[in-house]
């Protein structure tokens, strides 16, 4: 018996059905000789079906006259696409335009399962709250939000946004930042010298902080007692920065958004399409999410609670330190596929405007006519999305497992 | 070879869920059937073609559905009428999966070329447009650096929009919408500063915006736009037929031919009035389709002038003047090969 | 809603909650301390607010009938323009003298639906009710046989073809999920490895993808000729995204069965395919019959994207009444009704999932 892969179920019934040292070699009833049968068989019948839909396929592009190759995505788009992460314009290749196609994908995906996990455990949290109105509360939005198709809502996030108003009567809660249905405009930081100073504060504040966190931990495994650590953190978080910039002598300066024309120039924007999109992915993709994780706390044996509470944890930290980390290993692998559906669901956007990969590869095959070529390529991007996530997720449910 | 028909016999064998093998050419496919599949804008076009609330398709483009049906069958309710979106028509053509795209597409070179289709027909002269609010004061596209332009994907007016802005040197931003009343919405609600596409498609978006007269369109005609009927290449026979159905409509108002007054024409002297609706036989013959063709269709559909007026004209919804779809004598291009 | 609060999923917490609120009266729940107060005060307000916003616009100000200027002058949510086109959304463009076979199809199927809730009647021959009920559906809505006129696919639309894909797309990712379940999980190495890579190829792309290669490029594997419909391809699509969504759940329950029934199994001389069928089968379909029926759901929900492709579904249809002239700027109207009707059937849906789990449960047979 050749050795098997120990996952595999079925291989029990083999080793059970092992022949008998009687049997004569390659008789029809000894498995292995079956097993090989089965799989000549169907070999057979997949080579016969490839080869049929192949020729079908190689005959019907001869007589479409489709030229088939990768050379169109050399050739310039000439045609303008909203919104880029990086940069484009329309003297640029259609392979360019695939590329901030999958660009603004993987921007949308990775906001939206950061954004999700945040919402996602906080829901699940106040799912259980001990207040009844509270609980229920968020048990409506959870029913409400996964038994509504995903397109419906994102119809109705994206009509709600672009009935704010225009341009010019555009809000504006904070001075600098511009709510309208050309979308969110916030003032951004003018990178000068002041700001090359305090950013290089903050990063010293970020080590200092990591080395505080660290003395802490070990004072308290020495005393039993920890010291008051987030109030030393915050202060230096928050005070490094500004003396930083206040020692380069300099100020900081700020790009304010400004009408100009049709719309605002300068600060940095968020395209009421990309907020749509955005907003619509996340509470739907939560909704599964806060019940993923209010499962995953249950999960946790109720003794736990008695233990820490014993212990004189107060209940925040008993969460943050107890149950949630026990929590994550019941939450993880439900998680990442949610967090895979949110990544292909973002597809959608074709429907509402913003230029994702499937909304650009379709300008594209319409402008070049070569549709298989373009699938295959949307379609090879979307799967090492898919892999590298499920990679990923994987590698720390691992981390996180017992040991 | 034996396999690949054993496997080709299985499929087949589904029965019910596919329609029988063509045997020969298009027309004598579409004959078997007992029908004809046109395509439509979908899953609606106000004026072109949308479904009533009975669900029966109604419009422009798909009357001229009815008069091909009525040259092949001598019936116009002999269709099958299929919504296709812009990026799937093409596809749907080629495959055979519809007959003749009768959904206002564009007659240009690569369409003609690379595509393989034939354009028997020009239905409609129209040119790509913007529409703006009347109260952005806008009098020009030229007047437009900066704007937020809606724009439909799938199409030619994409290509036209960038190379019109770049021409003249002007930024903008376009957003893209699949679903055209989507398109619609968002720039009613002002997400955009200006809405693009063909002058006519404008027309009838412009009728489902709340206050259409709050919107004006450019004079300004960023592209020309001949929007035909549209076959496949080696489709003679099915192009000849979908060809003089349109022209029959044309010459039948050039000759004043009405819906009301066919059948007093029938009595007539004029020897074009009497070959065009049959009267003296001999055309019928010729397309290999009933002599009393041209009749039929006038009798059912009405000429080119009432099916304009009926769907797009100024007391319809959509308000379109006739223009350059004028006939020629009358100031327009409608210019049609004479029926004889 | 009475399905999310339902004992059963009440939880050892909200248990609790609920002892105490008897204990301690409510007033002690919502207003015990400070937070507490706050809590419940701005949870009161903001349901407040958004139920008189909703009653004002969907009830007091309302127009139920009328025509739309009427509809307009009434100021609140225009029922009258659902009311007048409450058919066309369900029967879409199928032809008007021939709606009374719709009609009864949707009736069939409503039939055999609420039939197959019942697990009392989970038995081999509710499958051969099904067989049956779906030919004869097949045969109302296409025709062609007993002088009934033949509606080509093309023309099926609306709610209609809503179900019809859904029930369809079940009915067929099953046997096939079924097949791969068993192809991941075999020792034929060629077979797993195919099963694998066709799982996570077709769960690693959006559906919308799926459906362009249905639309687009399954036309050019079809031998000359052959004319596959929309619709078809949309099944088709459907049954390759379902089955491969399916055949994890599968193989979750498969794998959920302990070793010892294969020995059992063997041991009493079956081969692989009966002791499949015999053993493990019923058990592990049985061990994950709610995660199938929210397989279902998601299926169902996602029946919306068949638009991107073309096919006039319910979805559809009310995106096509919109444009109607006669009827313009009521699509929230439009669009709130579409979102009720599937919040009640998937709502329905995922709490009958719900009263499974506990039917179904090992405690309960205990």
């Amino acid at each position: 018996m050749p050795a098997l892969p120990p996952e595999i179920i079925a291989s029990n019934v083999a080793d059970i059905v092992a022949p008998t040292p009687s049997m004569p070699r390659f008789h029809r009833s000894d498995p292995r000789t079956r097993r090989l049968i089965y799989q000549g068989a169907f070999f057979l019948v997949l080579l016969a079906a490839g080869f049929y839909f192949g020729s079908n396929a190689a005959a019907n592009i001869a007589r479409r006259g489709l030229e088939l190759g990768f050379a169109f995505l050399g050739r310039t788009a000439n045609f303008a696409i909203g919104e880029t992460i990086i940069s484009y314009s329309p003297a640029d290749s259609y392979g360019r335009a695939l590329l901030v196609g999958a660009a603004n994908t993987l921007m949308v995906a990775i906001v939206g399962c950061v954004l999700t996990t945040v919402l996602g455990v906080a829901l699940g949290i106040l799912r259980l709250s001990t207040n009844p109105l509270l609980a229920r509360l968020v048990g409506t939005y959870v029913e409400l939000g996964r038994n509504i198709p995903l397109l419906l809502q994102l119809f109705f996030w994206y009509s709600l946004v672009t009935r704010l108003g225009g341009a010019r009567d555009a809000w504006s809660p904070l001075p600098g930042v511009f709510v309208s249905n050309r979308g969110l405009r916030a003032p951004t930081i003018v990178a000068n010298d002041a700001f090359a100073y305090a950013l290089g504060a903050l990063v010293l504040a970020i080590v200092l902080c990591v080395i505080v966190k660290r003395w802490a931990e070990l004072r308290q495994a020495a005393t039993g007692k920890r010291p008051p650590v987030l109030a030393v953190m915050l202060a230096v978080l928050g005070g490094l920065p500004i003396l930083g910039g206040l020692a380069s002598g300099g100020s900081l300066a700020l790009d304010y958004p400004q009408l100009q024309g049709f719309n605002f120039t300068g600060g940095m924007a968020l395209s009421p399409e990309f907020v749509a999109l955005l907003t619509g992915l996340t509470l739907y993709t939560t909704a599964f999410v806060t019940e993923i994780v209010r499962t995953g706390i249950q999960a946790v044996p109720h003794g736990q609670w008695e233990a820490s509470r014993a212990l004189g944890l107060s209940s925040g930290r008993i969460m943050r330190l107890v149950i949630l980390p026990q929590a994550m290993r019941v939450i993880i692998p439900p998680l990442t596929s949610q967090y895979l559906n949110l990544t292909k669901n973002s597809s959608l956007a074709v429907a509402i405007g913003y230029p994702d990969l499937i909304s650009i590869s379709g300008t594209v095959i319409n402008q070049t006519g070569q549709a298989l070529e373009v699938i295959f390529i949307f379609m090879a991007i979307y799967l090492a999305i898919s892999l590298a996530t499920s990679a990923g997720m994987n590698l720390l449910n691992n981390r996180l497992g017992l040991r | 070879m034996k396999i690949q028909r054993l496997v080709g016999a299985c499929i087949a064998s589904l029965v019910g869920l596919f329609q029988p093998a063509l045997a020969g050419t298009t027309l004598d496919a579409i004959k078997q059937r007992g029908s004809l599949k046109c395509a439509v804008q979908g899953p609606s076009n106000p004026g072109f073609g949308v479904p009533d609330t009975q669900g029966r398709w109604q419009g422009f483009n798909v009357d001229f559905c009815r008069a091909i049906a009525i040259m092949i069958f001598g019936d116009g309710e002999k269709i099958q009428i299929a919504p296709l979106t812009t990026q799937t028509r093409f596809p749907a053509l080629q495959s055979g999966e519809v007959d003749v795209l009768t959904n206002n597409t564009t007659f240009v070179l690569v369409r003609d070329t690379q595509l393989k289709f034939n354009f028997p027909a020009i239905t409609f002269f129209d040119g790509q447009g913007i529409m703006v609010p009347k109260k952005l004061n806008v009098q020009s596209a030229l007047k437009l650096d900066g704007a937020t332009v809606c724009v439909q994907p799938g199409t030619t007016t994409e290509l036209a929009l960038t190379d019109f802005f770049r021409k003249h040197n002007m930024k903008f931003t376009p957003v893209v919408i699949q679903a055209r009343d989507e398109l619609t919405r968002a720039y009613a609600e002002g997400r955009c500063d200006a809405l693009t596409s063909d002058a006519t498609t404008l027309a009838a978006q412009r009728t489902t915006v709340s206050n259409p007269a709050d919107h004006i369109i450019l004079p300004e005609r960023l592209s020309k736009e001949p929007l035909g009927l549209t076959v496949r290449h080696g489709d003679e026979e099915l192009r000849d037929i979908v060809a003089w159905a349109f022209n029959t409509l044309v010459n039948a108002e050039e000759f004043g031919i009405t819906k009301a007054n066919v059948d007093e024409m029938l009595k007539g002297t004029d020897p074009q009035i009497r070959r065009l609706l049959g009267v003296d036989p001999g055309l019928g013959a010729a397309l290999g389709v009933d002599e009393k063709y041209a009749y039929t269709i006038i009798k059912t559909l009405g000429n080119y002038g009432e099916l304009y007026e009926k769907y797009l004209g100024e007391k319809s919804p959509l308000g379109i003047p006739r223009g350059l779809n004028n006939l020629y004598t009358n100031g327009g291009i409608m210019y049609v090969p004479p029926s004889r | 809603m009475s399905a999310v609060f339902a004992p059963s999923t009440m939880i050892t917490s909200t248990f609790a909650v609920r002892l105490r609120v008897r204990a301690l009266g409510l007033a002690k729940v919502l207003f015990g301390t400070w937070l507490n107060g706050a809590i419940t005060i701005i949870c009161i307000a903001l349901v407040g607010w958004l139920c008189w916003h909703a009653y004002v616009w969907a009830w007091r100000d309302a127009a139920f009938s009328g025509n739309s200027t009427q509809c307009r002058a009434a100021g609140g949510a225009c029922w009258a323009f659902i009311r007048a086109k409450l058919a066309f959304t369900i029967y879409g463009v199928y032809p008007f003298e021939e709606r009374w076979r719709a009609a009864i199809a949707m009736a069939i199927f409503a039939a055999m639906i609420g039939i197959s809730f019942v697990p009392r009647f989970w038995h081999a021959r509710l499958l051969a009710m099904w067989i049956v009920a779906l030919a004869l559906a097949f045969m109302l809505l296409r025709g062609g046989i007993a002088e009934l006129e033949i509606v080509p696919m093309r023309n099926w639309s609306g709610m209609i073809v809503t179900i019809w894909l859904a029930v369809l797309s079940l009915a067929f990712s099953y046997p096939v999920g079924l097949a791969l379940a068993l192809g991941r999980t075999s020792e034929l190495t060629l077979i797993r490895y195919l099963s694998i890579g066709w799982i996570e190829t077709v769960r690693g792309v959006p559906l919308i993808s799926i459906l362009f290669v249905a639309s687009i490029v399954f036309p050019l594997f079809m031998p000359e000729g052959l004319e596959v419909d929309n619709l078809v391809r949309a099944q088709v699509a459907f049954t390759a995204f379902g089955s491969a969504y399916l055949a994890e759940v599968f193989r979750a329950g498969l794998q959920a069965i302990p070793a010892g029934q294969y020995e059992a199994a063997s041991a009493l001389g079956l081969g692989y395919w009966r002791t499949m069928l015999l053993i493990v089968m019923p058990q592990a379909l049985k061990l994950v019959i709610p995660p199938q029926v929210n397989t279902f759901i998601a299926i169902f929900k996602d029946t919306t994207l068949i638009l991107v492709i073309g096919v006039f579904d319910f979805l559809g249809a009310i995106k096509a009444m919109l444009s109607d002239t006669d009827w313009l700027g009521f699509a929230t109207e439009a669009y709130v009704f579409a979102a009720a009707i599937y919040f009640v059937i998937c709502s329905g849906m995922s709490a009958y999932s719900k009263y499974l789990e506990r039917e179904l449960s090992p405690e309960k047979n205990r």
